[in-house]
């Protein structure tokens, strides 16, 4: 904010009156001392916007290319990608200036009555010292998906552990369809076994360094009168090996949880692998059973919440935007509120009124100049968004988290469809119009 | 101070308001209008050989850092030739296109650019912007096949020169992964698909993909058309002959979907390999321990491999051509290729002995042996590769019959190449659901035709 360049209005009055005899030397002194200023502004500020709005009834490519009409500003409305801009445009100016505001009033407020305000004021205002596309590249590392990576869902992984623990194999499958969903969740084999019955239980999906410690060859154990026993086994050899078969060169898995299931569902007896994978239920009354493993060890660890997919990226990217804003936001309105006339707020105090109502009733109207300043500069810093755009957002989905202003550059320059570029620049020109025409409006009241 | 903080801020917001309106249209603007120079006259020589040459050749290139020393090694070697050429090499990057567009808006391009997108060069040679290469056409075809020849034309006139081309159809797998699963180096489909799923069974999810690049997409679909339908029907396709809702294009797609439609055989899953970007799709495969087996992609992914993991060549990293598909071994054969093709705004005689010097086997030969180039000149020999890798991704691009170029980067940029839309965007929406294949061709095909009619 370049507010260290504007210094007060020329006082009321300062213009000389004006004598007949020496205008015409006067309007010369005055256009010769302009002209600098009014050089750079039409080489800069008019030449480009003439020239964009002519460009936008032209064809893609060339100083002008050829007369299209007003076909770009259909294509503007036709194509799914602008459209998409202009939707998210809508979502970014209904949701910023009011939040950027609301919570830059908050902080306003609350720091006026801490300790410690310089230093709380000077860590809410950094993130406006780092340059946007800085912000989008670390907010993009936070918020990757993958748990080890991204330090939002990291914090969900440690909160998701502390309920629900990853089991021991999250990756493991049946090497065959041998399972089914059991009672409780747990995974049960599709043939019922008997005493004297031998479950084999093959898994693969283990990466050899995902193995327990201690495992050794796998072992499918001889049927046992009055038993039944089984092996779980990483089904795996090189070249794949034969699936249900324990082979040589396959491990045991040591330490799995196995369960007993009667013909209902309930559970009547666990137990754990050894180093051969083998287990044994012995003296086990007639009867069909279920063999099968709790859906615990198969649980799979937090995987995180898709910040940056499709449907989150754009909250994602708002939520970083409002966190570089605030900062200024709260720094303008504190500045506002330091100029307030505190004996209004006293006065109000004496009268009995409580804190709440002073704010309400004092503080937000007495702050409404600058509350405004705040919201309409947001509005207009909103709709011409870009860089935390493209810096956050993945390719994969910058077509759903597109804005106007991402969307011109690409038609324009890497589209190479000048045209319809210039078109969306001058929408995006008018959109802005009707906020300014509100600004001036607001001057001119103020300086009346 | 107090009474004046109202006034300093509102016209803070109306400075503000100003310059928030005036960027979005100067942004435009500036891309178009600037410049307005006319062309600067660059040579005043007049015969075509040896030191008589002079003048000055401005070339812009997409080459920076060390691509970029060995390219003014190239240019010194030219300058033993023609002592009084001066060339002017000038990196811009990813900045390229953007640069030349506004260049050439301006009326004052460089004598030659880098343009690796044929669609691009159509364009300009529909535009009437680029000079033919008349001169260097025997140069060319002494030591480029007829394809090149090919590739550089537009409507029969020749006017791009290959100079540096990737091969696009490699695959890169992890050597102590398959060895570990006991899978083979797959040298057709059938073989990739059941070594994927012995490398899955081995615990080792068998794909890294770059997702989040939407043009690694493409590049895979464009390999299984490729080795399905032959060169042929992929050119009809990359002109639009063919329609995206074509059946071909159906199978194809069921193809594409036996690898990403197995969400657990892919690291990080679909929603993950959307935000995984190239590179990191392949520091993924060559990690401690490894995250994935395989990654589909050009001979660029050695550079990345070397400069970003551990693992050696051959014994940590090897690859193998795209796996076969129809048994017709043209097919199998043909590679895609990705490459720099060289247009030039101006002809005279510095410009004319430049080209002509790049198109020969030593210029060529310079940067091979340097690594990270390939190139179609048939004259360069395979032992002018540095290493065994190269010389197995390298070597078939001047060897092969057919080379046919990536396609998106043949089509009009809107659908072909940008972030978002057209083909990267759709693609990545096939990644995302992969069981919508006849809705994913529509979208493709409406896509397509919009960037067709408005492409000319």
């Amino acid at each position: 904010m370049s507010d260290a360049s504007i210094t007060a209005e020329p006082p009321p009055g300062a213009a000389p009156p004006e004598s007949s005899g020496e205008g015409l030397a006067r309007h010369l002194t005055g256009a010769f001392f302009l002209a600098p200023a009014l050089i750079l502004l039409a080489v800069w500020l008019l030449y480009p916007t003439i020239y964009t709005v002519i460009r936008s009834f032209f064809g893609r490519s060339g100083y002008l290319g050829a007369w299209v009409g007003i076909d770009n500003y259909k294509t503007l409305f036709t194509t799914s990608t602008i459209l998409t801009a202009i939707k998210n445009n809508a979502i970014w100016v209904a949701v910023v200036p009011a939040f950027v505001t609301a919570i830059g009033l908050i902080f306003a407020v609350l720091t006026e009555r801490v300790r410690w305000a310089v230093a709380f004021k000077t860590v809410v205002f950094l993130p406006m010292a780092i340059s946007a596309f800085a912000t989008g590249i670390t907010w993009r590392i936070m918020y990757q998906q993958n748990p080890s990576q991204g330090a939002i869902n990291a914090l969900g992984r440690t909160v998701s552990d502390a309920f629900s623990p990853a089991g021991v194999l999250p990756s493991a499958t049946p090497s065959t369809p041998i399972f089914q969903q059991g009672q409780g969740g747990a995974l049960i084999l599709k043939t019922p076994l008997r005493p004297n019955g031998v479950a084999l239980i093959g898994l693969t999906g283990i990466a050899p360094q995902d193995m327990p410690k201690g495992s050794t060859q796998a072992v499918q154990p001889a049927p046992k009168p009055g038993a039944i026993d089984g092996v779980v086994w990483r089904d795996f050899k090189p070249g794949g090996g034969k699936p249900g078969v324990v082979e040589q060169g396959e491990l045991g898995i040591p330490g799995v949880t196995v369960q007993l299931q009667d013909s209902a569902g309930k559970v009547m007896r666990t137990t754990k692998t050894d180093v051969h994978g083998t287990f044994d239920f012995a003296d086990v009354p007639p009867g069909a059973y279920n063999v099968g493993i709790g859906a615990q060890t198969f649980a799979k660890p937090f995987g995180g919440y898709s910040w940056l997919g499709p449907s989150l990226i754009t909250p994602a990217l708002l939520i970083a935007y409002i966190w570089i804003w605030a900062g200024f936001a709260m720094v303008v309105i504190a500045a506002g509120l330091s100029a307030m006339p505190r004996d209004v707020l006293e006065a109000a105090r004496t009268d009995g009124a409580s804190e709440w109502q002073v704010f309400r009733r004092v503080t937000v109207p007495l702050l409404a100049p600058v509350l405004s300043v705040v919201f309409i500069t947001m509005i207009i810093n909103v709709l011409k968004v870009f860089d935390i755009v493209i810096a956050l957002a993945p390719d994969s989905v910058q077509a759903n988290a597109n804005v106007l202003a991402l969307a011109m550059w690409r038609t324009a320059f890497t589209a190479f469809d000048f045209g319809t570029g210039s078109a969306i620049a001058v929408f995006i020109f008018l959109l802005v119009i009707p906020v300014l025409a509100l600004n001036i409006r607001r001057f001119r009241s103020e300086a009346s | 101070m107090r009474g004046s903080l109202r006034t300093r801020w509102t016209r803070a917001a109306r400075l503000t308001a100003l310059a928030a309106v005036t960027v979005g249209i100067v942004a435009v603007a500036a891309g178009c209008g600037g410049g307005g120079g006319g062309a600067k006259s660059t040579t005043e020589a007049m015969t075509t050989s040896g030191a008589s040459v002079k003048g000055s050749v401005t070339f812009f290139g997409v080459w920076t850092g060390n691509e970029q020393k060995i390219f003014q090694q190239v240019i010194a070697a030219f300058n033993k030739q023609y002592p009084n050429v001066k060339v002017n090499y000038k990196p811009e990057g990813d900045n390229l296109n953007t640069v030349l567009a506004t260049r050439i808006t301006g009326g004052n391009p460089p004598d030659i650019a880098d343009i690796a997108q044929p669609g691009y060069v159509k364009q300009l040679a529909d535009q009437g912007e680029l000079k033919p290469l008349t001169y260097a056409k025997g140069v060319i075809s002494q030591n480029f096949a007829p394809a090149w020849l090919q590739l550089g034309s537009v409507n029969g006139t020749l006017y791009a020169l290959v100079y540096k081309a990737s091969n696009k159809s490699t695959l890169w797998y992890n050597v102590p992964v398959f060895k570990q699963a006991g899978a083979k180096p797959p040298q057709t489909w059938s073989q990739l698909m059941s070594a994927a799923s012995t490398i899955k069974a081995s615990g080792t999810p068998a794909w890294s993909l770059c997702g989040a690049s939407g043009w690694t997409l493409t590049d895979l679909f464009e390999n299984i058309y490729l080795r399905m339908w032959g060169p042929q029907k992929y050119d009809q396709l990359t002109t639009h002959s063919i329609k995206w809702t074509d059946s071909s294009v159906t199978k194809a797609l069921t193809y594409m979907k036996q690898i990403v439609g197995d969400s657990s055989n892919i690291y990080g899953g679909t929603s993950g390999a959307l935000q995984t970007d190239y590179p990191t799709c392949v520091d993924y495969v060559y990690s401690t321990p490894p995250k994935a087996a395989m990654v589909p992609e050009a001979d660029f992914v050695s550079s990345e491999i070397l400069a970003n993991t551990k693992a050696k060549p051959v014994t940590g990293f090897n690859v193998v051509p795209f796996p076969a598909i129809s048994k017709n071994s043209a097919y199998s054969s043909a590679v895609e290729i990705g490459g720099d093709l060289l247009v030039t705004f101006r002809d005279n005689p510095a410009v004319e002995a430049f080209m002509k010097y790049l198109a020969t086997a030593q210029a060529a030969e310079i940067w091979a042996k340097k690594g990270g180039f390939g190139t179609g000149n048939k004259n360069v020999p395979a032992s002018a590769y540095p290493d065994a890798i190269t010389r197995a991704t390298e070597a078939p691009i001047g060897k092969a019959k057919s080379v046919v170029f990536d396609m998106s980067d043949e089509q009009p940029a809107s659908f072909g190449s940008t972030t978002g839309q057209g083909e990267w965007g759709l693609f990545q929406k096939f990644l995302q659901n992969p069981s919508n294949i006849k809705g994913i061709q529509q979208q493709l095909e409406s896509a397509a035709a919009k960037a067709y009619k408005s492409g000319k």
